[in-house]
């Protein structure tokens, strides 16, 4: 991280109005018995999650194990068929949930800063919304590339645009559907301490849905894995920030996981 | 690109109709081509001069861009009116999908008969074919670009909490853009071509009454100078609609280059 973006994360922190501090100890969702069936296909059954506010929360499972569905009731996407899901209580002009693709999907014929814009429909319009835009383009590192078109841009780039559309509207919590599945693997681990830096500044409650353990592991404090529609482990990840990919602890915990997933 | 360079992309374009005028103005004067089935070129532009002078050719050329555009307008409004209805709601394809697809392929110049004993010679009847001309390649048009829009930017909108309106403008209406301007495109083609055939037949004024009444006199450079006419209003009508499409699509890959 360059001396740059230190900058950048520290002077996010100092934003005024985000009451940063009292999220702590409250619950960001909880997910009681919820259960999704689509026609006879049961998809998610007897699902009990309690997220604290803040927490990074990272979800793994293989292939069809209704892992991104989960995303999906968060999100509001879908309803669940049967238990319930129930939210903390909302904090004035902050939208609840975000929902962070696997694609970038901006929209090809509007400039990167309107993309991100998308982000504040409903919160904030005209100069108030360009300035917010900017800022947080800022913060993701593309605030020249304000003005271009989205085509022009990178993968790395274009997810990057996609974060900062995310997050401009301050969300209480985003949800990421395996949303760095596609880059390259430098990209990616760019992009991961990209999220790690504003998720500490930012202070919201993330939850990862992610094919990738190391990944998880190395950005989460809490690990949960899914399989055949229900939680099958549900694991802490005590490790101090800033966390050294490959250190020792790391391997153990991701180990622990890989076994529960193919053993 | 620099001015030189823009003339010069552009001017090729040019470059072989000209040498046609050429040969054929050369092969005129040799005596190759008679006067009677061709006359030359500086006899054509007589004849423009002549016409212009009388004001007779403005006249026409008005009338007939008067009946092409309020014929466009019409239309072009209805098809494309129709086109969002059906690419936005099922129920409106449900109900008119099947009929328009009957009505389409019936070739419209078929109908002169018809629209003849309906409204006789007059304007209607003109503004009746060129509307239903320029109507399907609008509507169909329309419909496959708001068909084509990717559901994946859609429910981006929705999760994004865009409402209806905002959805609409910002998605789903710049997304079917590129194909609206393909049907626009094709009906401007299509208005020119349905304004002849329809002024050829039946009609007291226009470029299509022109070159008819020159028939009559057996003033063929006159003929010959309609023709012309026609096909550079065409190309005007196509390069405003090239134009307005530069404009609004600049953010496509296909025109950041141009």
């Amino acid at each position: 991280m360059t001396a740059a973006s230190l900058t950048a994360a520290r002077s996010f922190v100092a934003t005024p109005g985000r009451p940063i501090g009292s999220v702590e100890g409250r619950r960001a969702f909880a997910f009681r018995h919820a259960g999704k069936r689509f026609g006879d296909k049961t998809v998610l059954d007897g699902i009990d999650l309690d997220v604290p506010a803040g927490q990074f929360l990272a979800v793994i499972g293989k292939s069809g194990c209704g892992k991104s569905t989960l995303l999906r009731l968060l999100a509001g996407l879908d309803r669940p068929t049967s238990g319930s899901l129930t939210f903390g209580v909302e904090e004035e002009g902050y939208s609840r949930t975000r929902f962070m693709f696997q694609e970038p999907r901006l929209l090809p014929w509007a400039s990167v800063v309107e993309n991100v814009e998308v982000g504040l429909t409903g919160i904030a319009i005209g100069t108030e919304a360009r300035h917010r835009a900017l800022d947080i383009l800022g913060e993701v590192g593309l605030a020249d590339r304000a003005d271009e078109w989205p085509s022009v841009l990178s993968g790395g780039q274009k997810q990057r645009v996609a974060l900062a559309r995310a997050l401009v509207g301050h969300p209480q919590i985003l949800a990421l559907d395996e949303p760095l599945g596609a880059l390259d693997a430098l990209t990616r681990i760019e992009m991961q301490q990209l999220l790690e830096r504003i998720w500490i500044a930012q202070k919201f409650t993330a939850v990862l849905v992610t094919h990738d353990v190391a990944e998880a592991v190395a950005l989460a404090d809490r690990v949960v894995v899914i399989s055949e529609g229900r939680i099958a482990l549900d694991l802490d990840i005590p490790v101090e920030r800033p966390r050294r990919r490959g250190s020792v602890e790391l391997a153990r915990l991701e180990g622990k996981i890989l076994d529960r997933l193919f053993g | 690109m620099s001015l030189a360079q823009r003339v010069g992309k552009n001017g090729i374009g040019w470059l072989l109709p000209a040498l046609v005028i050429a040969g054929w103005e050369a092969a005129s004067r040799a005596g190759v081509m008679p006067a009677s089935v061709l006359p030359a070129p500086s006899a054509v532009a007589e004849a423009f001069w002549r016409l212009t002078l009388s004001g007779e050719l403005i006249r026409n050329i008005g009338v007939s861009t008067a009946r092409a555009l309020a014929g466009f307008a019409v239309g072009g409004s209805i098809g494309f009116a129709l086109g969002l209805a059906n690419g936005l709601s099922t129920l409106s394809r449900g109900l008119t999908d099947t009929t328009l697809q009957m009505i389409r392929n019936i070739p419209h110049l078929a109908l002169i008969p018809l629209v003849i004993l309906w409204f006789g010679i007059d304007e209607e009847a003109k503004l009746f074919l060129v509307a239903l001309g320029v109507f399907f390649p609008i509507y169909v048009n329309t419909l496959l670009g708001i068909q084509s829009v990717d559901p994946q930017l859609v429910e981006m909108g929705r999760v994004y909490g865009m409402d209806r309106s905002a959805l609409f403008f910002r998605v789903i209406l710049p997304g079917a853009l590129p194909a609206i301007f393909v049907g626009l495109r094709y009906a401007l083609g299509i208005m020119w071509l349905t304004l002849i055939v329809a002024e050829t037949i039946s009609a007291s004024s226009g470029l299509g009454y022109m070159a008819m009444q020159a028939r009559e006199f057996l003033l063929i450079d006159v003929v010959v100078l309609s023709i012309l006419i026609y096909a550079l209003l065409g190309k005007l009508a196509d390069s405003l609609a090239r134009l307005l499409e530069r404009l609004s699509l600049g953010w496509h890959p296909a025109f950041q280059n141009g």
